[in-house]
C-alpha cells in the first residue's frame, strides 16, 4: 500500500502539484488520470524519488520515502518496477539480458535459475521468440512488453508505469492493459499507472484519481467514473463525442465496460 | 556569473565523483562492465593510435633531417630529437588530445544518450546506482587502457621513423639507430606514462559528467558532446604544463 499526504512539489516558482493525497491499494490498478500538462509524470516521479517533493509524505507501508537515506531508498526500490514511456530498455542488451538485468543485479540464483526466471517472465508476456533481439530490432509494442517482463522479474511489491499505451494502436493497448491488470491480480502488486487512455480507464480502473491543474479534483471507480456530477472530471472525460454517445446511450455506465475488459 | 557558472559546474562534476566512487552493488557485474569497456574504449583505439603515431614519427624525422639538420649537428640529432618527441609530448599529452575526441564524444553522447531515453531513470528505479554503474567502469576501463596506448604509439613512432629510413632513405639507419640509443631517459619513457594516467581520468570522468546532466533531446546530446570534447582539450592542456613542470 502506498499513502501519500498533502505532496506539493513546485519547479522555482511554479507550482505543479498541490496538495495530493491518495492511497493506492495492493492488488488493485490505480490510475491517475488527466490532461496533457496537468502534472501525472511529476506526480509518478515523485512517488518514486526520481523528484523530491517540496513538501509532504509519501508512505510505502508506512515507511516514510521521502525521509529515507539514499542508501535505504536503494533497498526499498529493490521491490519497485517501473515502466516508462519510452520504455527505456538498455540497448546494448539483447531482450533477455535486459530481463536479467535486475536479477544479475540482485538476485543470488544460480545463472541456469536466473536465466529460467528471465525467461518465464518473457513468457508471460508471450515474447520468448524475441529474447536474443536487441531493443532496436523489435516493434513498439514489443518494447513496452520487454519492459514489463523487466520490471516484473524481482516480483515487485510495487509496480509503477508511465503511460504505457501511449503511441500504440487500440488492440495492441488492450494487451498491455490486460498484462499489467492480470499481473496486479496475480501477484497482488500495488499498482500505479498513469494514463490518458479512456479504454485504460473504462477497462482497468479500479481506483481512479483525476488530477486537474496539479490538484487531485475527483477519485474513483470506472463504475463510477462515468456517472460523476463533477463538472471538471466530465469536461476531460466526454471530451471525445464517442463517450458522448455512450453517456446518453440508454445503459450508460455497462456499455463501455463490457466493451473493453474481455479479451 | 562568469566565474560563478565554472565553480557551479566544479561542484556538480565532484558531487557526480562523489557518487561514482561508491560501493558497486555487485562486483560481478561491475567487473563484466570494466572489461567490456576497456575493449570498447582501449582495444578500438588502437588502430587510430597506430596510425596517427607512425605517420608523426615518421613526418617529424623527416622534418628534422631535411629542414633542421645541418652539418655543424652530429649525425644522431634527426633520431634523438624524433625519440624525444615521441616520448615526452607525443605519445602522452598529443594522442590524449586525440584520444579525447575519439573516446570523450564517444563516451558523452553514449550517456546522454541514455539520459534522454530514461535508462538512467530506469536504473536508478531498480536500485542501482546509475553514476557508480556507468561511469566508473569507464574511468577504470580507460585509466588501465591509456599506458598501454602510449606505448603502441611510441613503438609505432619509432616505426615510421625507420620506414622513413629504409623505404624512403632519407636516413641511414646506422645514424637513426643511434640517435635512438643516445643518452637514454628512462624517467622519460615513465614520465608519458604518468601523464597520460592523469588524461585518462580527465577525458572519461569530464566526457562523463558532460553526458550525465544531458537534458531535453538529441539537440542537447550533440552539444553536450562537443562541449565534453572541448572541455577535456582545454584540461589536458593546461594540466599538461602543470604535470611537466612538476614530473621534470
Ligand atoms: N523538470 C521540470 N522542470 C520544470 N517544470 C517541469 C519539469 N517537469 C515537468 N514540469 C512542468 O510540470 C507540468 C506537468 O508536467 P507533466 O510532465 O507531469 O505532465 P503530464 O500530466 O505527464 O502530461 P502528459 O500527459 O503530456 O505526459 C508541466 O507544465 C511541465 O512544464
Ligand atoms: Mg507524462
Amino acid at each position: 500500500m502506498i499513502e501519500i499526504r498533502h505532496l506539493y512539489k513546485a519547479f522555482e516558482d511554479k507550482e505543479v502539484l498541490k496538495d495530493i493525497s491518495t492511497t493506492f491499494e495492493p492488488g488493485k490498478c490505480n490510475l491517475i488520470i488527466g490532461q496533457s500538462g496537468s502534472g501525472k509524470t511529476v506526480l509518478m516521479k515523485n512517488i518514486v524519488g526520481l523528484f523530491t517533493p517540496t513538501s509532504g509524505e509519501i508512505l510505502y507501508d508506512g515507511r516514510d520515502f521521502v525521509k529515507m537515506s539514499k542508501r535505504e531508498k536503494a533497498l526499498l526500490r529493490r521491490e519497485m518496477g517501473m515502466i516508462f514511456q519510452s520504455a527505456a530498455l538498455f540497448d546494448s542488451l539483447s531482450v533477455l539480458e535486459n530481463v536479467m538485468f535486475p536479477l544479475d543485479m540482485f538476485s543470488s540464483d544460480s545463472y541456469k535459475d536466473r536465466t529460467r526466471r528471465a525467461l518465464y517472465c518473457l513468457e508471460r508476456v508471450n515474447l520468448k521468440d524475441a529474447a536474443y533481439k536487441y531493443p532496436g530490432e523489435i516493434s513498439g509494442g514489443m518494447q513496452k512488453r520487454a519492459a514489463i517482463a523487466r520490471a516484473i522479474a524481482l516480483n515487485p511489491t510495487y509496480l509503477f508505469c508511465d503511460e504505457p499505451n501511449s503511441g500504440l494502436d487500440p488492440k495492441t493497448s488492450l494487451v498491455i492493459d490486460e498484462l499489467i491488470h492480470g499481473i496486479t491480480q496475480e501477484f497482488g502488486t500495488t499498482t500505479v499507472m498513469n494514463t490518458h487512455d479512456m479504454n485504460s480507464v473504462m477497462g482497468i480502473g479500479e481506483h481512479i484519481i483525476y488530477i486537474h491543474k496539479g490538484e487531485a479534483a475527483w477519485e474513483g471507480s470506472k463504475d463510477e467514473v462515468m456517472n460523476s456530477d463533477n463538472e471538471r472530471l466530465n469536461s476531460f472525460i466526454f471530451a471525445s463525442d464517442l463517450f458522448k454517445k455512450i453517456k446518453n446511450s440508454p445503459s450508460p455506465s455497462a456499455a463501455p465496460a463490457a466493451d473493453t475488459s474481455p479479451l | 556569473m562568469f566565474p560563478f557558472n565554472y565553480l557551479q559546474s566544479l561542484g556538480q562534476y565532484l558531487q557526480l565523483m562523489g557518487r561514482t566512487f561508491s560501493r558497486p552493488e555487485r562486483l560481478r557485474m561491475y567487473a563484466k562492465q570494466y572489461v567490456h569497456e576497456m575493449q570498447k574504449l582501449g582495444t578500438d583505439s588502437i588502430p587510430i593510435v597506430l596510425l596517427i603515431s607512425f605517420f608523426i614519427g615518421a613526418v617529424i624525422c623527416i622534418q628534422i633531417k631535411l629542414n633542421i639538420q645541418s652539418s655543424w649537428m652530429p649525425h644522431w640529432v634527426s633520431g634523438y630529437v624524433t625519440r624525444e618527441i615521441m616520448l615526452l609530448e607525443f605519445s602522452s599529452s598529443i594522442m590524449c588530445l586525440i584520444l579525447s575526441g575519439k573516446v570523450g564524444s564517444n563516451i558523452a553522447s553514449e550517456i546522454g544518450t541514455m539520459r534522454v531515453t530514461q535508462q538512467l531513470d530506469a536504473l536508478e528505479i531498480m536500485g542501482v546506482n546509475p553514476a557508480a554503474y556507468i561511469i566508473l567502469p569507464k574511468v577504470c576501463g580507460l585509466i588501465t587502457m591509456m599506458p598501454f596506448l602510449v606505448i603502441f604509439a611510441t613503438a609505432s613512432g619509432i616505426g615510421g621513423a625507420y620506414a622513413t629510413a629504409y623505404i624512403m632513405g632519407i636516413i641511414t639507419p646506422a645514424d637513426l639507430t643511434e640517435g635512438l640509443q643516445h643518452d637514454f631517459h628512462q624517467w622519460f619513457f615513465w614520465m608519458g606514462v604518468v601523464k597520460s594516467l592523469f588524461f585518462a581520468f580527465i577525458i572519461a570522468s569530464v566526457s562523463s559528467y558532460y553526458g550525465y546532466r544531458v537534458e531535453g533531446g538529441s539537440q542537447e546530446v550533440g552539444k553536450a558532446s562537443t562541449n565534453a570534447v572541448v572541455a577535456c582539450s582545454m584540461l589536458i592542456l593546461f594540466s599538461d604544463v602543470f604535470l611537466t613542470s612538476i614530473l621534470s
